[in-house]
């Protein structure tokens, strides 16, 4: 039964937080992707005090690594363009770095539409941070469609969870 | 018997109990879940087997169980048969009468060499007291099991006047966790009552979509053994494998042309996903459609000259026909859904007069077949999400996967809706099938 749980939705989209300035950077220590080589990057851009990790400060949206969608849409919704955009200046300052957009898609309707939905979303992310000045060569996109759920389930509060782009760095 | 013969019957059936049990477990099962009302009452009494030596295969069950499954007909069971003829002169056609039987199919089953058995069977009519029609084969043990299904088909076919489809291969996935709890996809094929299956392609990653070339010989599938999803081609008998796709995007939804030349196919290489048809001589590409939206799954009219496709150019994915020549596209599509709130997965019918896809209906996904002629839906299962229809090759019955106690099952629903049964796996997952063509050996 579609009951659309719209409360959820918005109460994950709180959940997110605001975007904030910090800039700074270092591969995170969390994603158990990570490649233990420090980043040097450009250590001088880190203008707050704070000596965390912006990949993993909760307060930056760089901490922030999933996208969600509402059910067969790919419009990137307006709270999000902030996680989007910080990742987009990110990949901009860092023209080495590459990203994978993966989109995913809840269970219903079949298997390759959603597959097909999964990449339309990621390609809506990717159109954003090129919009950013991102070269698309750094952006690689990839679908699995409803093949890799995050939230096991048969109702709204599984699919919401699943209706995603995942913002991943393969060098962390 | 001599003694050397009765040690090698032994041997055979400790070999066959153990490759009955070793797979057993990854087999499909099936549960038949509705029947006609007015199902044909037909006898299927064991064949005649007079060697002391165990019987290589019980051929009636097997062809009980076929007819069963149609959901055309109420096979009577060995327990309540009073008498067991093996020829027409024992047939006593008052008893079949009284038993309410409108058919009764007598036969033998003999020994006649080494590895080499004689059948013959006959289908008899007990209002007439006539026989229907009457075969015999020579065949080996391990040919016995498809000569039942044979035999099916041929019973199917004397008394409804269509062709059966038991004779006939299903393809499916299977997704089960692995000691580490990470899916193992599996690519496998079976007989059409899920026996016999065999995997002729595995991996950690997914698989969708399999696809059969119209000779039944070969299989179209989309794996992602390198990542993304791309199209391969296995013949199911010497397992060559080759990819046949390495295009950017994903590549998906492979469909071959009913002349086997040509396949359709989804690409997302120049953005979005559109329908292109590769010629499989040259690999060259023609493209189908070009729209805003997503254009996938696109499956073949049996003339070869259009194609339905889903497109969710109007907003939701619904489903359209385009008409095509050798170089693409002709004209525009046609919009050819316009109940429910989304059209997907379109298949056709073996005859072209019907198209089969997943209906979504107040939030739950059905199967519905669409009536060309008469343009009318009718909705033929009540599940939640029940997806991937596909006509069996006589178009009698659809196979669709869907869901049962929160596990994948494949289902098979007649076309009017009124006989279905279910195939699952011990455990596990099982999805996303195709039910092969006629073979054509």
């Amino acid at each position: 039964m579609v009951i659309r749980n719209k409360l959820l939705i918005i109460g994950l989209l709180a959940s997110f937080g605001v975007a904030c300035s910090s800039t700074s950077e270092k591969p995170p220590e969390d994603s158990g992707q990570q490649d233990a080589t420090t980043d040097t990057r450009d250590s001088a851009q880190d203008q707050t005090p704070i000596q965390s990790n912006p990949f993993d400060d909760p307060s930056n949206p760089l901490s922030k690594r999933v996208v969600y969608f509402e059910f067969d849409s790919y419009s990137i919704k307006p709270e999000d363009r902030d996680i989007i955009i910080a990742h987009a200046e990110y990949l901009s300052a860092n023209s080495g770095e590459k990203v994978v957009l993966e989109g995913h898609a809840d269970e219903r309707g079949t298997r390759e539409y959603n597959i097909a939905l999964g990449e339309r979303r990621a390609n809506a992310v990717k159109q954003l941070m090129t919009l950013q000045g991102v070269s698309s060569s750094q952006i690689d996109v990839v679908s699995f469609g409803e093949e890799r759920p995050i939230a096991i389930g048969h109702d709204e509060s599984a699919w919401s969870q699943n209706r995603r782009v995942e913002i991943l760095y393969p060098s962390h | 018997m001599s003694i050397k013969k009765i040690k090698l019957s032994c041997v055979l059936v400790l070999v066959s109990l153990f490759t009955i049990s070793m797979p057993a477990r990854a087999e499909l099962t099936i549960d038949i879940t509705l029947w006609l009302d007015n199902a044909t009452r037909i006898a299927v009494v064991p064949f005649e087997w007079r060697s002391p030596s165990r019987i290589p295969l019980n051929m009636t069950d097997v062809i009980s169980a076929d007819l069963k499954r149609s959901g055309q007909f109420a096979p009577m069971k060995e327990s309540d048969m009073i008498e067991t003829p093996h020829s027409s002169s024992e047939v006593n056609y008052a008893t079949w009468r009284n038993s309410k039987m409108k058919y009764v199919v007598i036969g033998k089953l003999q020994s006649i060499g080494r590895d080499s058995y004689q059948i013959q069977f006959q289908l008899l009519d007990v209002e007439k007291g006539t026989q229907v029609t009457g075969h015999s084969f020579q065949a080996k043990k391990k040919q016995l099991r498809r000569l039942s299904h044979h035999i099916s088909d041929l019973i199917y076919e004397a008394i409804t006047g269509e062709r059966g489809a038991f004779d006939t291969y299903l393809a499916y996935i299977t997704v089960t966790k692995d000691r580490k709890g990470q899916n193992r996809y599996r690519l496998a094929i079976s007989d059409s009552d899920g026996y016999n299956e065999q995997i002729l392609f595995e991996s950690s990653m997914p698989i969708v979509r399999p696809s059969w070339s119209p000779d039944g010989k070969k299989l179209a599938y989309v794996s992602y053994a390198t990542g993304r999803p791309q199209i391969y081609v296995q013949n199911i008998f010497n397992r060559h494998t080759q990819r046949l796709t390495d295009f950017k995007g994903s590549n998906l939804s492979p469909a071959w042309s009913p002349d086997g030349r040509r396949m359709a196919m989804s690409l997302s290489k120049d953005g979005n996903a559109e329908i292109y048809i590769m010629d499989l001589n040259t690999r060259k590409l023609h493209r189908v459609t070009r729209s805003n939206g997503v254009d996938i799954e696109p499956a073949w009219f049996p003339d070869g000259r259009s194609l339905i496709f889903t497109s969710d150019r109007g907003g939701k994915p619904q489903i359209y026909r385009q008409s095509i020549d050798s170089r693409g596209g002709v004209g525009r599509a046609q919009r050819l859904t316009f109940d429910g709130k989304e059209n997907l997965r379109g298949s056709v019918s073996p005859d072209g007069k019907r198209v089969a896809m997943v209906h979504n209906i107040g939030g739950q996904y059905r199967i519905a077949v669409l009536d060309l002629e008469a343009d009318q839906l009718s909705i033929l299962t009540d599940g939640h999400l029940d997806e991937s229809p596909g006509f069996a090759p006589n178009g009698g019955m659809l196979i669709y996967a869907g869901q049962a106690k929160g596990r994948g099952v494949l289902a098979v629903v007649s076309s009017d809706g009124r006989a279905s049964h279910k195939l699952r796996l011990q455990q596990g997952d099982v999805r996303e099938p195709a039910w092969s063509p006629y073979k054509q050996d």
